[in-house]
């Protein structure tokens, strides 16, 4: 007696189209990263080498051009110094918001600030750096600490929005009862939230050294360039993406060789940093 | 018997504390309250010394005639940037014309139709195009994704003539593909923020649709996609703004010709792209290092604006429709993904 | 023993309706069910039946071994504590309850001689047979009074004049047509609780179901507005073939001609409702209606 009405077979196409669709442009965008390491791989893996990672780029126009050490070393320590700067005050800015500003309009104006900081091209950032640092001559011309202030400032805002969003996570029931016990508030910070927000903090650290460590146009303004080794953050120095950067266009095929090997090191290092931030945000006892 | 607190020393209750056992706290409370004050104050500072540094050139050529001036000759100091606006305009447009839709539609796929044991692995790699640093994309652009797409480009080129903005000769590095590459690049925060805001959708109204015998595209259709457009549209504005101010990857595709190319597939220049080329030339004459900062300073306002405006729009929409906070931005549920979105972006 | 207000008195007569809600006609506006054309004959309605009805929670089993039938042109009413399972059950006769990732069901639903869950049957249209109304009333946000109404319509390619009938039938059958006929376009969220409860139930008879499952309806709404939904329940039981699934036992004393109660997924005891109110044959329903437990 009961018929079941019939769906419209246009209708029903549509939906298998449509979700068709819809896969197909999740693959279509995951393309693109699939060539990219292919490609990286392929065209890097072979310069892997031990004088690879051994010798330093020597500038000859014939015969061997040398390797990236002097860059591996330079982007370790450029970004080490701006880890340093970027992560406690990104911390700090972070707590300051959680724990005393919270929803007053002096917190509402910095978070906004911050957020906008998100959004600055990187290259303004060098800008900035140059301006202020170089232009006026102040310690030295092109200096690697300076490159590490431009990289803290890009990085400042990455470890200040995402330990926001960690320690807002920590139950506030966790500093009730600290706070019940007698504890002052300095002391509920330092051995009741930080620890519990420990490796969520970890994690957008980690995460904002990875663009740190990718990031090239802040460093054109300030670092300038060198081959050698250079230990010395108030020299020039010479870092991955900036050697990368130059050996892209040089007309010698060796050298062009030399980049995608460099580029092949830099993602490996980026990947690195990246799958450890998330293995820390896995063990997290916030998540 | 009345209560008496007992006193000490000074006239201190015993549970009062000792102003210097409190010091500590205020020193933290007043530290913490200071850096955050000179982070806002460094900002305006910065903005305030670029713009000093391009007065010289807008004394020069005027703030209009600088932006919209098409004339770009170094050799004899005459700066005109409009063909760097052009391109940065054109190439975030492409960008957005690309990226957004292929975001929003992963973002989609990736909450609604996923099986669920493969969404956590896809995510991940689709979050991972992020973490490739924009000189990696350069290089793959210049010596994979150019050639390759060439014949393909001459082909469209040749057919699709006559369609304004298309046509002629495909030389390699174009304005078109600094857009494709940009809209690779901003794939991951729109899909990230377009993810977010999909799975906030009440199931209350994806239940409705589905009683009333809607397929699971016009489920979407009625119920998510109307509900999610404030917080997508403010993902797309996010993401023009990160593809306005993108450097390294333009500059080494985009073929730096200071000139409004006649074709899509013809060379540009943008705001971002000539500084970054350009430098070491011109940081030794004023005129042409104040030019360059210009550029900088418009590209500045530009991105401050466009990411102001997506902040502001994208909270004050959701706010109005549904008058409640708005979950996506902070807190409440989906711990695990947070922080590494916020390290993205979003 | 039962709660004295189980005893038939007309809830009507317990406080004068009053025009709260917004927008309001000076006049009460009984549903006018008429709109919606004859009621259904002996022998026209449509009769729904489970048999060895199972449904889970990926391994967890919450509803077992179920067998029941809803008459046509009645009011069956579901009670029982919570997680008794007695919205997973009418969750399973219009399959949404498969809409959960991790859920299933077993056994058969059968709308007359059609086993919804037979192999190959289109869900959609199973849904177009067996409407359901929620718990929260839930009007799509972004939607206006009169798209809400016509939402299930636009799926199946209705248009013009005819959605036009049909919306403005759906509405007076629910008593909304004088609140809102001068505010079609205004959006369907802009309405008081009740009134929202009622959009969605002309949402649901828009699309001329033969079956309306209601999960808790009345739950999210203050007393008047649940009086309004009640009489409106008793006008549409002549049309179609109604389940509710209530907390409120004096809610299933009012509206239920039948009322099933249920307890850790099985049914306990299916009765006519003032036989299971007064005379509960079981036990655990005995000791459920006198509030000894729930």
């Amino acid at each position: 007696m009961t018929e079941l009405p019939r769906i419209s077979a246009g209708r029903r196409r549509k939906d298998k189209i449509m979700r068709g669709l819809l896969a197909a442009a999740t693959g279509v965008a995951l393309v693109p990263l699939v060539l990219i390491i292919y490609y990286l791989v392929y065209k890097g893996i072979g310069q892997w080498s031990g004088q690879l990672f051994t010798t330093d780029p020597n500038g000859n126009f014939l015969g061997y051009p040398g390797g990236i050490r002097s860059a591996i070393l330079g982007t370790i320590e450029i970004v080490a110094l701006a880890t340093v700067i970027a992560v406690p005050l990104g911390i700090a800015v972070a707590l300051y918001l959680v724990e005393y500003g919270k929803k007053s309009f002096y917190a509402n104006v910095v978070r906004y600030f911050i957020d906008v900081m998100t959004g600055v091209p990187s290259i303004v950032f060098g800008l900035f750096i140059y301006i202020v640092l170089i232009v006026s001559h102040l310690g030295g011309n092109f200096t690697a600490w300076k490159g590490s202030v431009a990289l803290a400032l890009l990085m400042l805002p990455i470890v200040a929005r995402s330990a926001e969003v960690v320690l807002n996570l920590v139950p506030g029931s966790l500093r009730e009862a600290a706070l019940a016990l007698g504890a002052p508030r300095w002391r509920v910070i330092t051995r009741v939230v930080l620890p519990t927000a420990a490796s969520g903090l970890l994690t957008g650290s980690l995460l904002a050294i990875a663009r740190g460590a990718g990031e090239t146009a802040p460093l054109i303004f300030t670092v300038g360039s060198a081959n050698g080794l250079a230990f010395n953050l108030s020299q020039q120095m010479n870092t991955l993406p900036t050697q990368i950067f130059t050996d892209i266009t040089s007309p010698r095929n060796a050298i062009v060789a030399r980049a995608w090997g460099a580029a092949l090191t830099l993602v490996a290092l980026v990947l690195i940093l990246n799958l450890i931030a998330r293995a820390a945000q896995r063990r997290s006892r916030l998540a | 018997m009345e209560a008496h607190t007992p006193v000490i020393g000074g006239g201190r209750s015993t549970l009062e504390r000792s102003p210097l056992a409190r010091l500590p706290d205020r020193i933290l409370k007043w530290g913490l309250l200071g850096i955050s004050a000179a982070v806002l104050v460094l900002i305006v500072y910065f903005f305030i010394r670029l713009i000093g540094q391009s007065t010289l050139a807008f004394n020069r050529f005027g703030v209009f005639g600088f932006v919209f001036h098409n004339r770009w000759v170094p050799s004899r100091l005459e700066f005109g940037a409009a063909a760097m606006v052009f391109g940065t305009v054109v190439t975030s447009a492409i960008a957005l014309i690309i990226g957004v839709p292929v975001a929003v539609a992963t973002a989609l796929y990736l909450t609604e139709l996923c099986p669920r044991r493969a969404r956590g692995p896809l995510t991940i790699l689709v979050d991972l195009l992020a973490a490739v640093p924009s000189v990696v994309y350069g290089l793959w652009g210049v010596y994979v994704l150019i050639p390759k797409l060439k014949p393909a480009e001459q082909w469209f080129a040749d057919s699709f003539s006559f369609i304004p903005w298309v046509g002629g000769h495909v030389a390699g590095p174009s304005v078109f593909i600094a857009g494709l590459i940009l809209a690779i690049m901003i794939l991951p925060i729109v899909s990230a923020i377009s993810r977010e805001v999909i799975s906030t959708v009440p199931a209350e109204h994806k239940e409705a649709a589905l009683a009333l015998g809607a397929t699971r595209w016009e489920m979407i259709k009625m119920a998510i996609l109307p509900y999610s457009r404030p917080g997508i549209t403010g993902g797309a504005m996010l993401g023009l703004g990160r593809a306005l101010g993108e450097t390294i990857a333009v500059v080494l595709v985009i073929g730096d010709d200071p000139a409004i190319p006649h074709s899509i597939f013809g060379q540009g220049y943008s705001l971002a792209a000539v500084i970054a080329a350009e430098f070491g030339e011109g940081s030794n004459q004023s005129i042409y290092r104040s030019a360059l900062l210009a550029c900088g300073l418009v590209l500045f306002v530009l991105t401050l604006l466009v990411n102001g405006f997506a902040r502001g729009y994208v909270l004050r929409g959701e706010r109005k429709m549904f008058g409640g906070g708005s979950r996506w931005r902070r807190g409440g549920g989906g711990a695990g993904d947070e922080p590494a979105e916020a390290a993205i972006g979003v | 023993m039962i709660p004295p207000d189980t005893q038939n008195k007309d809830p009507r007569a317990l406080s004068p309706p009053d025009s709260t809600e917004q927008g309001s006609a000076t006049q009460e506006e009984a549903p006018d069910v008429s709109a919606l054309g004859a009621p259904k004959t002996e022998g026209e309605g449509h009769n729904v039946v489970l048999q060895g009805l199972s449904a889970y929670y990926g391994k967890m089993q919450v509803i077992k071994d179920v067998h029941l039938n809803f008459p046509a042109g009645e009011v069956t009413a579901i009670i029982g504590p919570s997680g008794s399972g007695k919205s997973t059950v009418i969750r399973c006769i219009n399959r949404m309850h498969e809409e959960i990732p991790g859920a299933h069901a077993e056994g058969s639903v059968k709308l007359d001689d059609l086993d919804v869950y037979a192999p190959g049957v289109d869900v959609t249209a199973v849904r177009r047979l067996i409407g359901m109304v929620f718990q929260k009333p839930n009007p799509f946000p972004t939607m206006s009074i009169f798209d809400n109404v016509a939402a299930g319509m636009r799926l199946t390619g209705t248009r013009g004049e005819n959605m036009r009938e049909r919306v403005h039938k759906a509405l007076r059958a629910v008593g909304l047509w004088a609140e809102v006929k001068n505010r079609l376009d205004r959006p369907g969220i802009g309405l008081s609780g009740g009134q929202q409860q009622r959009l969605c139930i002309a949402r649901t008879i828009a699309v001329e179901p033969e079956v309306i499952l209601m999960d808790e309806p009345c739950s999210a709404l203050d007393p008047i507005a649940t009086l309004k939904v009640e009489e409106l329940i008793d006008e549409l039981k002549a049309r179609y073939t109604i389940v509710i699934v209530t907390h409120n036992m004096q809610q299933a004393a009012r509206v239920a001609d039948t009322t099933v109660f249920m307890l850790d997924g099985e049914v306990i005891e299916h009765a006519p409702t003032s036989e299971l109110f007064t005379t509960p044959k079981d036990e655990r329903t005995e000791r459920y209606v006198t509030g000894k437990f729930g």
